[in-house]
């Protein structure tokens, strides 16, 4: 009995190895910590009243984002264990296993739990603001796909203390990632942990765009709404046309690992080269669903930051619409290499090239905007300023890369590496970072240090260059990705020390950022204006943390900067007492366990398939039909503010006594 | 999928514009779902088109559709789709048991496309042409798998919604939920009409 117990624990915890021992103990020390805080403090039920049941828009965006901020823990621990590795040519710190397993679990944690949901963050913090909303399209929903991000990013993350994480690259081609070369449980965490949370963002993609097209205040038409909220739109369209094709490819991949299919494998007719195509058709789509909303960050910080209105609006507006198209027609250049013939790979070689153009009249149109402009060199802005040299060379050397025949030589070096990065850091964190701070004030109600910022802010920047500027060079010299070591005499040693402690640098900067928000909560002052910036867009306009209901009238839009022209209008005005607002009741959706308690249940299901037990992936599949059919069998769902509570509420948040 | 039909009840804020308001806007995402739904299937049939070839040295189609049965399946979901459609007629004439009885018929034809379905599968495993067997297989069971599946849950909702209608009637919400219904069901109609093309008729001709 003991001795099967013994057996069954072996298999099922990762073992053997010392720092993952070191990660499951300090785990566990975390959750009885936070067990026995939750309990001496008595917050259960706060949390789960205020936050886990919660279908308010901005809480839901808040918890994406401590989420995303957590990944980037974790997959930068991963990056920095990496780096470490290669530091010096003949390392022996990490297993080839365990650096596989390593370079996978980054780059699914940087891309699907770390960018999307800091994105996902603000898209529900800011974007029914920004359109004069009361809420989004669907609040249910909206908690719903928060969940299942959640449940999903769980279910992956905890591969790496049970089970074994998943080896196989990021985007888990076959052969590699089927039965025969990953036997293990790794793979399946990998297909059920992007599966769950895919269907969320799936979801987040549809309500956002009804939102966008039904929610918006009177008066603004689609030609006057704020660059962000473009931005989110052409993101979202995106996301409605990938991610299903995403989630064909998992669960066909499933269906190959677990029932014996033949899509992916070798034998049996299957053609692994369809996943490729496939996995790509989802994968370089994704890459402009999280960039378009660092463009649209971008375009609001220049705008308020140089005192100016955004150069140029109608031609962004297009050019984000002309991306949101080609980016599903240059799917092809990530394999160049693998035998498409000369014809299709000019093809895609020239897609990929036009999308140079509308990306090219966007950096212009950012210039011009800044051009005589009243620049403050606030930290938003700085890191705007920052993306843009970073961005125009990380487009350049994308460039050098769709360039078919080159690309032979670049194809899986740290060329590539240093590209990606490139972008993915220089455009869409250093974009995310610029709307958190940005927008910061707007959730919590105060700034965040801005000295603090700064330090955070070129260490970020030095660290970024130092760590992948040479990894350009080492790929010309020939170093492949996904080497987890090199001899001494290949002669990368030099660039790869300068690399890591580049790396390192940046570690350092987020710690910076860490001590940033702790710092400044303890030490903040609180924004009474709701307006810290001089704002131009209607986020601006109503006090900060925004109360539930958002607007208490709901604004009428005559301009694309509202709120900018409106304060105009008022100073020309002299002080001239705005007329007293007449309120109404305000219509608002229940909080719902529901979402929470679904997603739980997908975690199980997961979890099930996951370890082939159909004893516990049946009974949760079950339950989570029985909280659809509860959910459809809900009709009292929503309830009145009345106008007293919100005259108390808006005179408390903007400091008057009522 | 599931998500969207069991989702949300939205707060949208203007309460003067009332539930009409709310109703339409669920219908309109309705509309974007069955867009992603359209995608899906999509790739299903793209990689069906992409492996049918693959045979393994297993059954090929002409050895195993049984055209008969797939043609008795189509005329019945054909006809489900027309008696939902008559049901929403009789919903807009605010005859709610006459919607009931129809939504009762289309659910029992679809109940029975579903187990002409099951019994084709059954028959095909037991002649030992199973999802592993081959890549054609694959894509096969994988592609009218996933239809059949969408057809069941289909079902599941209109139960669901018949009982609602019993107890609340027709109301705006009720409504709209029937005609959300029948929107998915016309669009499973439209996938099994390419289903039919892309795999019986043309696995057999
Ligand atoms: C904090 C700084 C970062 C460092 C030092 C770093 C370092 C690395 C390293 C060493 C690799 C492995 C290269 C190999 O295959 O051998 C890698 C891969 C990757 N990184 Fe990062 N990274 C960082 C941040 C990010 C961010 C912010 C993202 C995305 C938003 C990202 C996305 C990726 C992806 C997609 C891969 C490819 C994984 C694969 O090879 O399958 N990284 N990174
Ligand atoms: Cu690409």
């Amino acid at each position: 009995m003991l001795d099967k117990i013994q057996e069954f624990a072996s298999e099922f915890f990762v073992t053997g190895d010392p720092l993952i021992l070191g990660a499951q103990v300090s785990i566990a020390i975390a959750m009885v910590a936070i067990v026995f805080v939750l309990t001496y403090f008595r917050k259960w039920v706060w949390l789960w009243r205020e936050w886990l049941t919660t279908v308010d828009h901005k809480r839901i965006g808040i918890m994406y984002i401590i989420c995303s901020i957590l990944m980037l823990f974790r997959g930068g621990v991963d990056a920095l264990l990496m780096r470490l590795q290669l530091a010096v040519p003949n390392a022996e710190f990490l297993h080839p296993e365990h650096y596989n397993q390593i370079f996978t679990t980054h780059g699914v944690i940087m891309i699907l739990f770390m960018a999307m949901p800091l994105m996902f963050g603000l898209f529900n913090v800011i974007m029914p603001l920004q359109i004069g909303a009361r809420d989004v399209a669907y609040p249910f929903l909206n908690a719903l796909s928060f969940w299942l991000f959640f449940f999903g990013a769980m279910l992956f993350n905890v591969s790496f203390i049970i089970g074994g994480s998943p080896d196989a690259g990021w985007l888990a081609y076959p052969p590699l990632s089927g039965l025969e070369h990953s036997p293990g449980v790794g793979q399946n965490f990998y297909i059920w942990g992007i599966q769950i949370s895919g269907i969320g963002s799936l979801a987040t993609g549809i309500n956002f765009i009804v939102t966008i097209l039904k929610m918006r205040a009177p008066g603004m038409t689609l030609m006057k709404m704020p660059m962000f909220t473009w931005s989110v739109f052409s993101s979202c369209i995106i996301i409605i046309f990938a991610f299903p094709i995403l989630t064909v490819t998992l669960a066909l991949l499933f269906l190959d690992r677990f029932l014996g299919a033949h899509f992916f494998t070798l034998d049996g007719g299957g053609n692994p080269m369809m996943y490729i195509n496939l996995i790509w058709m989802w994968g370089h789509p994704e890459v402009y669903i999280v960039i378009l909303p660092a463009f649209g960050i971008f375009s609001e910080i220049v705008a308020t930051f140089s005192k100016k209105t955004l150069f140029g609006y109608k031609s962004m507006v297009f050019a984000m619409l002309i991306i949101s198209v080609l980016s599903f027609f240059t799917w092809v250049h990530h394999f160049f290499t693998m035998g498409s013939g000369a014809d299709v790979n000019v093809f895609f070689a020239i897609t990929t090239m036009a999308i140079a153009i509308p990306t090219g009249a966007k950096v212009f149109n950012w210039l011009f905007t800044m051009y005589r402009g009243r620049i403050k060199f606030t930290t938003p802005m700085l890191w705007t300023i920052a993306f843009i040299p970073c961005f125009v060379i990380g487009g350049m050397t994308g460039v050098l890369l769709s360039v078919a025949p080159a690309d032979f030589q670049f194809h899986n070096s740290y060329f590539l590496i240093a590209h990606f990065h490139q972008v993915l850091i220089g455009g869409v964190a250093f974009g995310y970072f610029a709307g958190l701070y940005y927008w910061w004030p707007k959730m919590f109600g105060f700034k965040l240090n801005e000295h603090l910022g700064k330090w955070a802010f070129w260490l970020w920047n030095i660290g970024f260059y130092v760590c992948f500027m040479p990894q350009y060079f080492l790929g010309l010299d020939g170093m492949t990705r996904r080497v987890s070591t090199y001899d001494f005499d290949m002669g990368w040693g030099s660039l790869n020390m300068v690399s890591t402690v580049g790396g390192f640098l940046m570690g350092i900067g987020f710690i910076f950022q860490v001590w940033q928000i702790a710092y400044s909560i303890k030490h903040h002052e609180k924004d009474v204006t709701g307006d810290p910036w001089d704002g131009r867009t209607l986020e601006w306009s109503i006090p900060s943390p925004a109360p539930v209901y958002n607007f208490a009238v709901t604004p009428h839009v005559e301009h694309v900067d509202d709120w900018w022209e409106t304060k105009q209008k008022r100073a020309a005005a002299g002080a001239a007492k705005e007329p007293r607002p007449v309120y109404e009741p305000i219509h608002m959706p229940k909080n719902s366990a529901i979402p929470f308690v679904k997603s739980a249940l997908w975690f199980f299901v997961g979890f099930g398939f996951v370890w082939d037990w159909m004893w516990m992936a049946i009974p949760a599949l079950i339950g989570v039909g029985i909280c659809m059919l509860a959910r459809s069998f809900t009709y009292d769902d929503d309830y009145y503010i009345q106008v007293d509570e919100i005259e108390r509420t808006e005179a408390a948040l903007r400091g008057v006594k009522a | 999928m599931a998500q969207a039909h069991a989702a949300a009840k939205g707060g949208h804020g203007h309460h003067d514009h009332g539930h009409h308001d709310l109703e339409s806007m669920k219908t309109f995402g309705f509309w974007l779902f069955l867009i992603t739904d359209c995608i899906l299937f999509g790739t299903l049939f793209a990689t069906y088109i992409v492996l049918r070839g693959n045979t393994n040295g297993g059954p090929t189609p002409e050895e195993l559709f049984q055209m008969p049965m797939i043609l008795a399946e189509t005329f019945i979901l054909l006809t489900s789709s027309f008696t939902s459609g008559l049901a929403v007629l009789a919903m807009h004439q605010g005859k709610v048991k006459q919607l009931i009885g129809w939504l009762i018929v289309t659910a029992l034809l679809g109940a029975s496309f579903i187990g002409l379905e099951i019994y084709e599968f059954v028959h095909m495993v037991h002649e030992g042409a199973t999802i592993s067997t081959s890549a054609f297989l694959s894509g096969f069971f994988a592609l009218v798998g996933t239809h059949g599946l969408h057809v069941s849950l289909g079902l599941v909702w209109m139960i669901g919604l018949m009982i609602q209608l019993r107890r609340r009637g027709i109301t705006p919400v009720t409504k709209r939920k029937v005609e959300v219904l029948s929107l998915y069901w016309h669009f499973l109609d439209v996938v099994w009409i390419f289903v039919l093309t892309v795999v019986y008729l043309m696995g057999v001709m």
